[in-house]
C-alpha cells in the first residue's frame, strides 16, 4: 500500500516534472538551444505569487491578492521575463564566427540570465522558503487507504490538457508549421516566408507560459517557494527530457513521469540521498547508450518535432 | 602580508588553475560543464589520502591530480562521443554523478565533510598557478596546441588534414581533467576542509563563464577571466556600500546604511555574461588583440603589398 502511495506520488511529481522538461524540449527542438532560464522561469511564478499573495501589489498600491489571481500575475510575469530572455539570447545567435562553440552563446547569455533573475529575486525577497498560503495539502481524498490531493489531480489534468494542446498547435496551425519549418532548417523557412522574428518569441512565450504554470501549480501543490527552487526541478526536467529524447515532447512527457517514479521509489528502496546519483546516473547511460533518448532522432544537434 | 591578501591570492590561484582545466576542452571545441566533479575528485583525493594515511602533502594533491587526469581520460571516451547540447548535457550529469557518489560515501563523509590535516601556506597555490600558467602558454604555442585551435575551429577540415581529432579532444579533456583537479587539491590543504555542497553545480557554470568571458581563443582569456572574476567581488565590497550610501545620501535618507545584499555580484556576473554574449561573443582577450599589442608586427601588417 505505502509503494502504491509513492507510485502515485511520483505521477504527481512527476507531472511537474513533465511541464517544465517540455519547455525544454520546445526550445531544443526548434531552436536547438539548451535555455537555462527555464528553471528560474519556474521560480519567478512561484515568488512573484508568493509576493503578490503575500504582501500584495508593490508600493503598497494593494493589500494582499488572492492567491489564484496572485499566481496569474506571477505567470505573465514568468512569460515577460522569458521574452525578454529572447531578446538578448535568441535573437543575436547570427553566425559571428564560425567555430565549434558557437552554438554555446545563447546557452551562455540564457546562463547569465539564470544568474541575474535568480540574484534579483534572492535581494528582493530573501533566500529562505515562504508557505504559500493556498490550499496546499489539506485538500485530501482517501480512496482505500491512498491519499490524493486534489490540486494535485485537477494539475495533473491540466497538465495532460496542455500536452495535448501544444501537440495540437504545433501540428494543424500556421504557427505550429512555422515553427516544425525552424526546426528543419531556419535559413530555408526563412526564404520561404515563415517570418522568424515574429514566430520565434511564440516559443519562448510558450516556455513562460509552461514555467509558469508549473511553478503556480507547484506553489500550490506542495504549499512552499522559495529562490532556489527552479534548481532541483529544473535539472530532474532536463533529466526527463533527454531520457524521453531532446525535441520530441511526448518524450518528455514520458521521460518527466518516468524521473519522477524513480525518484520516488529510489527514496522509498534506498533513502533520499541516493536520488541524485540514480537520476543523474540514469543521465548519463541514456546519454552514452542511446543519446537520442526513448523518442528522439538520430539527427545529433539538430533536434526535430 | 596581511591574512585577507593572502586568502584573496589562494583563491585568485586556485581558480585560474580551475579555470585552465576548463579552458583546454573548450579551446578544442568541447565545452565541459562538470568542472566541479573533477575538482571535487581531485579535492576528496588529496583530503582523504592526508585525513587517512597522514601522506605528505605533495604526494596527496599529486595522487587527486592523478586520480582526476586518468578519470578524465576514461569519462573522455564516451563523453567525447556526443556533441553540442549532449555534450554539455553529459559533462554536467558527469559532475552530478560525482556529487552525489561522494555524497553517499561513509568513507569520504558523505555530507559532512572531510577535515584536512595538512595546511598549505598561500605561496604553494600561487607557485603552481603560475607553472600551470607557463605549462598552457607553453602547450598553446607547440603542435598541439596547433591542432587543438585547428580542432575548435573546424573539426572537419583539421581531420581532413590528417590530424586525429579525437585524441587531441580526448588528451585536452585529460589534462584539463587534472588540472581541475589539482585546483581541488590545492583547496583541499588551503581551507582544510572538504564538503561537497562547495562542489555544486553553480561552480561549474562560474568557471566555464570566467573561461567564455575571458576569451577561449589564447591562453591569456582564462587568466584574464579568472583573475577579472575573482576580483570583482573584492572590488565590489568596498565600491557598492559606497554607491549605496552615496545613493541614500542623496535621497536625504539619514542615518545607517544597511550593507548591500552578497547577490548583488553575482547579478553584475550575469549581466556582464549576457552583454559579452551580445557584443563580442568571442570573449574579452582575442588572437587579433593579441597580435595588435604583441611585440613582433603582425603578419597581415608585413606580408601587405605596398
Amino acid at each position: 500500500m505505502l509503494l502504491l502511495q509513492q507510485l502515485l506520488n511520483g505521477v504527481m511529481l512527476g507531472s511537474v516534472y513533465v511541464t517544465v522538461a517540455v519547455a525544454f524540449t520546445l526550445t531544443i527542438g526548434v531552436l536547438n538551444f539548451l535555455n537555462f532560464t527555464i528553471p528560474t522561469l519556474f521560480m519567478l511564478a512561484g515568488m512573484i505569487g508568493w509576493a503578490l499573495a503575500y504582501w500584495g501589489l508593490p508600493f503598497e498600491m494593494s493589500g494582499p491578492l488572492p492567491w489564484p489571481m496572485a499566481l496569474a500575475v506571477g505567470i505573465v510575469v514568468s512569460i515577460v521575463a522569458s521574452l525578454i530572455v529572447e531578446r538578448f539570447t535568441f535573437r543575436y545567435l547570427k553566425t559571428r564566427y564560425g567555430d565549434s562553440t558557437e552554438h554555446a552563446i545563447p546557452l551562455v547569455s540564457s546562463l547569465g540570465f539564470l544568474l541575474v533573475l535568480e540574484n534579483l529575486v534572492r535581494i528582493g525577497y530573501g533566500t529562505d522558503a515562504q508557505r504559500f498560503p493556498g490550499p496546499g495539502a489539506d485538500l485530501t481524498m482517501n480512496i482505500g487507504g491512498i491519499f490524493v490531493r486534489i490540486p494535485q489531480v485537477v494539475s495533473l489534468f491540466l497538465v495532460i490538457l496542455i500536452v495535448i494542446g501544444l501537440t495540437w498547435l504545433l501540428k494543424h496551425s500556421r504557427i505550429g508549421r512555422g515553427l516544425r519549418a525552424i526546426a528543419e532548417n531556419p535559413d530555408a523557412a526563412n526564404i520561404l516566408g515563415v517570418d522568424t522574428k515574429r514566430v520565434v518569441p511564440i516559443v519562448f512565450m510558450l516556455t513562460g507560459l509552461l514555467c509558469g504554470l508549473a511553478g503556480a501549480l507547484f506553489a500550490v501543490n506542495y504549499g512552499e517557494v522559495s529562490p532556489q527552487m527552479g534548481e532541483d526541478i529544473g535539472t530532474k526536467a532536463i533529466a526527463g527530457m533527454v531520457v524521453g529524447g531532446l525535441g520530441s515532447i511526448w518524450g518528455a512527457v514520458l521521460g518527466g513521469l518516468i524521473v519522477g517514479l524513480i525518484e520516488m521509489l529510489t527514496i522509498h528502496f534506498f533513502g533520499a540521498d541516493t536520488v541524485q546519483v540514480a537520476v543523474w546516473g540514469l543521465l548519463l547511460l541514456t546519454l552514452f547508450v542511446r543519446p537520442q533518448g526513448l523518442f528522439g532522432h538520430n539527427s545529433i544537434g539538430k533536434g526535430k518535432l | 602580508m596581511s591574512g585577507y591578501w593572502a586568502g584573496i591570492l589562494t583563491i585568485l590561484a586556485i581558480n585560474i588553475i580551475f579555470a585552465y582545466g576548463i579552458f583546454l576542452p573548450v579551446a578544442t571545441g568541447q565545452l565541459n560543464l562538470g568542472g566541479a566533479g573533477f575538482q571535487a575528485i581531485g579535492a576528496y583525493g588529496a583530503a582523504f589520502l592526508s585525513a587517512s594515511f597522514g601522506l605528505p602533502v605533495p604526494v596527496t594533491i599529486g595522487v587527486g591530480m592523478a586520480i582526476a587526469g586518468i578519470t578524465g581520460f576514461v569519462i573522455a571516451f564516451p563523453l567525447l562521443r556526443t556533441r553540442g547540447v549532449y555534450l554539455v548535457l553529459a559533462t554536467f550529469a558527469f559532475a552530478e554523478v560525482v556529487g552525489g557518489l561522494i555524497l553517499n560515501s561513509d568513507t569520504f563523509g558523505g555530507a559532512m565533510g572531510l577535515s584536512v590535516p595538512a595546511f598549505i601556506d598561500w605561496h604553494v597555490p600561487v607557485t603552481a598557478a603560475v607553472v600551470v600558467t607557463l605549462f598552457v602558454f607553453y602547450l598553446m604555442s607547440t603542435r598541439f596546441g596547433l591542432t587543438m585551435r585547428a580542432a575548435h575551429d573546424d573539426e572537419v577540415v583539421t581531420d581532413l588534414m590528417g590530424v586525429n581529432v579525437r585524441s587531441i579532444q580526448v588528451a585536452a579533456f585529460a589534462i584539463g581533467g587534472a588540472l581541475a583537479g589539482l585546483a581541488g587539491g590545492l583547496y583541499a590543504h588551503s581551507f582544510n576542509f572538504v564538503e561537497i555542497q562547495s562542489f555544486n553545480a553553480l561552480v561549474s557554470i562560474y568557471v566555464l563563464l570566467y573561461v567564455l568571458l575571458g576569451g577561449t581563443q589564447t591562453a591569456w582569456g582564462p587568466l584574464a577571466g579568472a583573475t577579472f572574476f575573482t576580483m570583482l567581488p573584492e572590488a565590489l565590497r568596498t565600491v557598492l556600500p559606497a554607491l549605496k550610501s552615496g545613493i541614500y545620501s542623496l535621497a536625504g535618507v539619514e542615518g545607517a546604511v544597511p550593507a548591500p545584499d552578497d547577490s548583488w555580484r553575482f547579478v553584475i556576473l550575469g549581466a556582464l555574461t549576457i552583454a559579452m554574449m551580445v557584443f563580442r561573443p568571442e570573449g574579452l582577450i582575442t588572437r587579433t588583440m593579441i597580435e595588435r599589442f604583441g611585440f613582433h608586427r603582425s603578419r597581415a601588417g608585413k606580408g601587405a603589398p605596398a
